[in-house]
């Protein structure tokens, strides 16, 4: 028991992860504004990251903290492409409703 | 082992905050509010990071999520001028199911990992593998590939949003 009382458990950290990316998947389904879904799977991004982190903590190796690294420049070019995608969306549709985009629909 | 507790308590008032503002991320109605709470949460998970002993990346996480990303975020919404509430809600059942999915998806993972592992993680400030040098040897030895190949992957992003922000290709 001993033990257990030191530091903060490993699976308080998973279910703080589950909760966030539980989250994230709630506001990708339900929200119709193509920001907001972008803004969800960033949450998403870093619920997983938060994970790496604790698992990374956990055993005591730096690589799971690279790859949190390596995430965050992903997650910043795939953001820097998907506004522009936005943009000229909003540019041909007036809109960035996400159910305007039907028309690639066969 | 008073000071085991704070971090407990710290780590359950972060991530109370950090629930709290993701929540408020999803169900708000204007955009410009949801990127503010989502700065809420990116803060509230660097604190979290603070106490994994992952200093590097907590600050990390602050300078490129809260103020690149979300700059940038901000920047679009005001630039294509949607900070007002312009969302329609048509179908109300689509609400009612995606909460319904979210909740399930979380009772699953909460239910299947809740008791993965109840061991401590290592206690902040005694560890140093969160520490700047440590992590630098590992990014700068094992990892300087992938390191140099990112580069790459910017211009390409680069490139990417500057030839789809132009007005018209010749």
């Amino acid at each position: 028991m001993q033990e257990i009382v030191k530091g903060i458990p490993l699976n308080w950290f998973i279910i703080l992860s589950g909760i966030l990316f539980s989250i994230g998947v709630m506001g990708v389904l339900f929200r119709r504004n193509a920001i907001i879904i972008f803004m969800s799977i960033e949450l998403m991004l870093n619920a997983v990251n938060l994970l790496l982190v604790a698992f990374s903590a956990k055993w005591g190796d730096a690589s799971g903290q690279v790859f949190v690294f390596f995430t965050m420049a992903v997650a910043a070019a795939e953001i820097a492409v998907g506004l522009a995608i936005l943009v000229v969306m909003y540019r041909n549709t007036k809109s960035t409703d996400i159910d305007v985009l039907n028309k690639l629909k066969g | 082992m008073a000071q085991d507790y704070l971090q407990r308590y710290l780590f359950l008032i972060l991530g109370f905050f950090g629930v709290l503002s993701a929540l408020m991320v999803v169900f708000t109605k204007n955009p410009v509010h949801s990127v503010l709470y989502l700065v809420l949460t990116f803060f509230a998970i660097a604190g979290e990071y603070i106490l994994l002993n992952a200093q590097f990346i907590a600050i990390v996480n602050i300078i490129v999520y809260a103020g690149a990303i979300m700059v940038l975020f901000l920047f679009v919404i005001m630039l294509l001028n949607l900070n007002k509430e312009t969302e329609p809600h048509k179908n109300p059942y689509l609400k009612f199911a995606a909460v319904i999915t979210g909740g399930l998806l979380l009772i699953v993972l909460v239910g299947s990992l809740k008791m993965a592992d109840t061991t401590a993680v290592a206690t902040p400030f005694q560890g140093y593998k969160g520490v700047i040098k440590n992590l630098a040897d590992v990014l700068f030895t094992q990892f300087l590939l992938p390191f140099e190949i990112s580069s790459i992957l910017f211009l390409a992003a680069m490139v990417g949003a500057v030839m789809l922000g132009k007005k018209d290709i010749k």
